[in-house]
């Protein structure tokens, strides 16, 4: 009897003891992995805006930047700079990113699908600085700085990321959906606008807002073609304006310490600009599932 | 009743018009000589089969034989599959579905479908009906055609006060019925079923099969099934199709079709009378 007490023991046994300690030990590690993340961000948007803070003000929002050494002034023409830069950008990569993700989904045969998806990712991987320079030599050289040839090199950035976005929602529309619009005679391409998007517009919505809250930070392709601006507000794309990025580093390199403070906090403008789109966006997102579901 | 019927263990739907005689009836299709392949790998193989005008045609058989790849090569539901592909001819009122010139998207509109699952857009219980009418531009009375077509797949009463709410809050059945609305609302002259019950609970499989035998007098309808006294509660006339083994695997083929009763009464091959019966499939 007492060997089978002990082959059916329920207590732990030195092994079993072994692995409970490297389940604890792990768990503890990803946990701690997990924490350090949101750590970082709380740490940098906390720095940011206490640096920030001092600087944020009515003018700061309202005016242009003051002559050296003075005090007030804003970065009004960097704020509508980044919105006329950003909005255009939009403008070119979300219909083309669209269009891109429904024939990489919903037309091209499966080996060119696969092929198209490896160059969006490419494409994404490129260095902006890259971008940037690529657009310098093809918009910038001869005809000088615009805002628009900063939104064109902005819209390759975005291109890949909305592109595959859209891709992968389209790719959750059960093809049940797909079936049932074909047998009622529709064609395809009345299937994909009448179906297809409608069902995944959540998706391609939140993968927009990403794009854009990614394009907004970009400083790189902006260097070379819309950083030589005026200190004047202007909604002109044919002009070159300033963007927050682009004022960001201007600033930080200045030697007036009123405009460090402006620096950290036209950084905290443009963090919370990035915070309040991918939030928006997620519940936009909620939202029209929701409604999706009745 | 000779021996064979009586090991039938399944009721035949009574008070049935006179049957006619196939050879009266119109054949809305008639296939010839039909393979459908995917890849190299005949799914379905050599059918010979009419279907008529105004009755209700039940394709019965185990799994695998190819009874819904051959549904879904009546309305060419099978070109979505880029690797399926299909031999010999489906004659539509005399014309091959399959011939030079002809529109798949035209071939759909005259040849709807309802799916084994239910799957109604994610758009409002009005809307799924009418996008179908919309995109064919049936536009004038749009409202009244919905309705009818609400009315016509008894589904009226329970969602006309709820209209602009969304499909997916109906339940399985419901749902079912909305998609069969959708299907006749563009006035289809065929209407396919995939196992359009399989999902459903009893009594929404019941409401399914009464429909059909109200909707038989304005379409043909053509029906796969798992389910034997299914096919014997609603089909006029019963195809019974079974996997033919072979050293690649194997192939499905059409081993007998007549009118239902006889189907599952008198079979003359071996192989109906004993799915029919229980003992095989």
């Amino acid at each position: 009897m007492a060997v089978d007490a002990a082959r059916f023991s329920l207590t732990p046994s030195p092994r079993t003891r072994r692995r409970k300690l490297i389940n604890v030990l792990m768990q503890a590690l990803a946990t701690l992995a997990a924490l350090a993340a949101v750590a970082v961000l709380a740490l940098v948007i906390g720095s940011v805006a206490q640096r920030g803070a001092s600087a944020l003000s009515w003018d700061f929002f309202t005016k242009t930047a003051v002559t050296f050494g003075q005090s007030g002034g804003g970065v009004a023409n960097a704020l509508v700079g980044s919105l006329v830069i950003v909005a255009l950008a939009t403008a070119m990569a979300v219909p083309v990113g669209i269009l891109i993700a429904l024939y990489v989904s919903e037309f091209a045969p499966p080996r060119i699908a696969d092929l198209s998806r490896l160059v969006l990712d490419v494409l994404n991987g490129l260095p902006s600085i890259i971008i940037g320079i690529f657009v310098f030599g093809l918009l910038v050289i001869g005809s000088g700085q615009a805002a628009w040839k900063g939104s064109f090199a902005l819209a390759i950035i975005m291109l890949p990321l909305i592109a595959r976005a859209t891709q992968e929602v389209l790719a959750l529309v059960p093809s049940s959906l797909r079936e049932g619009a074909l047998a009622l005679g529709a064609s395809r391409w009345r299937t994909v606008l009448g179906v297809v998007l409608p069902t995944s517009l959540g998706g391609i919505l939140t993968g927009t807002v990403l794009a854009i809250a990614r394009a907004a930070g970009e400083t790189a392709p902006l260097l070379f073609t819309t950083s030589i601006a005026a200190n004047a507000v202007t909604w002109d794309p044919r002009q070159p304006v300033l963007s927050i990025p682009y004022d960001i580093f201007i600033l930080s390199e200045s030697a007036d310490p009123a405009d460090h403070a402006r620096a950290w906090a036209l950084g905290f403008v443009l963090i919370s600009f990035v915070l309040v789109t991918s939030l928006t966006a997620r519940l936009l997102l909620v939202r029209y599932r929701k409604k999706l579901e009745g | 009743m000779d021996t064979m019927g009586a090991v039938a263990p399944i009721e035949i739907a009574q008070a049935r018009e006179a049957p006619l005689s196939a050879s009266d009836r119109e054949a809305v299709f008639e296939t010839r000589g039909l393979t459908v392949s995917y890849g190299k790998a005949p799914a379905v193989s050599n059918v010979d089969l009419p279907i008529y005008r105004n009755l209700v045609t039940a394709i019965i058989g185990p799994s695998g034989c190819g009874k819904s790849t051959f549904l879904r090569s009546l309305n060419r539901m099978n070109d979505l599959i880029p690797s399926a592909k299909v031999d010999g001819e489906v004659l539509y009122h005399g014309q091959n579905i399959y011939g030079d010139g002809v529109d798949p998207v035209e071939v759909r509109r005259r040849i709807g479908m309802v799916f084994q699952k239910p799957n109604p857009f994610p758009k409002s219980i009005y809307d799924n009906v009418a996008w179908g009418l919309r995109v064919l531009g049936m536009k004038d009375d749009l409202d009244g055609r919905v309705e009818r077509a609400l009315t016509q797949a008894a589904l009226w009463d329970e969602v006309k006060n709820r209209l602009k709410k969304g499909a997916f809050g109906l339940s399985g059945g419901q749902q079912q019925r909305l998609c069969l609305a959708r299907a006749i609302a563009v006035e289809p002259d065929v209407v396919l079923l995939d196992e359009p019950a399989s999902a459903l609970d009893p009594i929404a499989t019941t409401k399914i099969e009464d429909l059909m035998h109200e909707l038989k007098n304005e379409y043909t309808l053509v029906i796969v099934t798992h389910n034997m006294q299914q096919a014997a509660r609603v089909a006029d006339m019963t195809a019974f199709f079974t996997l033919e083994r072979t050293e690649s695997g194997g192939h499905g083929v059409l081993v007998e079709y007549d009118e239902t009763p006889k189907i599952f009464t008198q079979p003359d091959d071996k192989r109906t009378e004993g799915y029919v019966t229980g003992r095989f499939g």
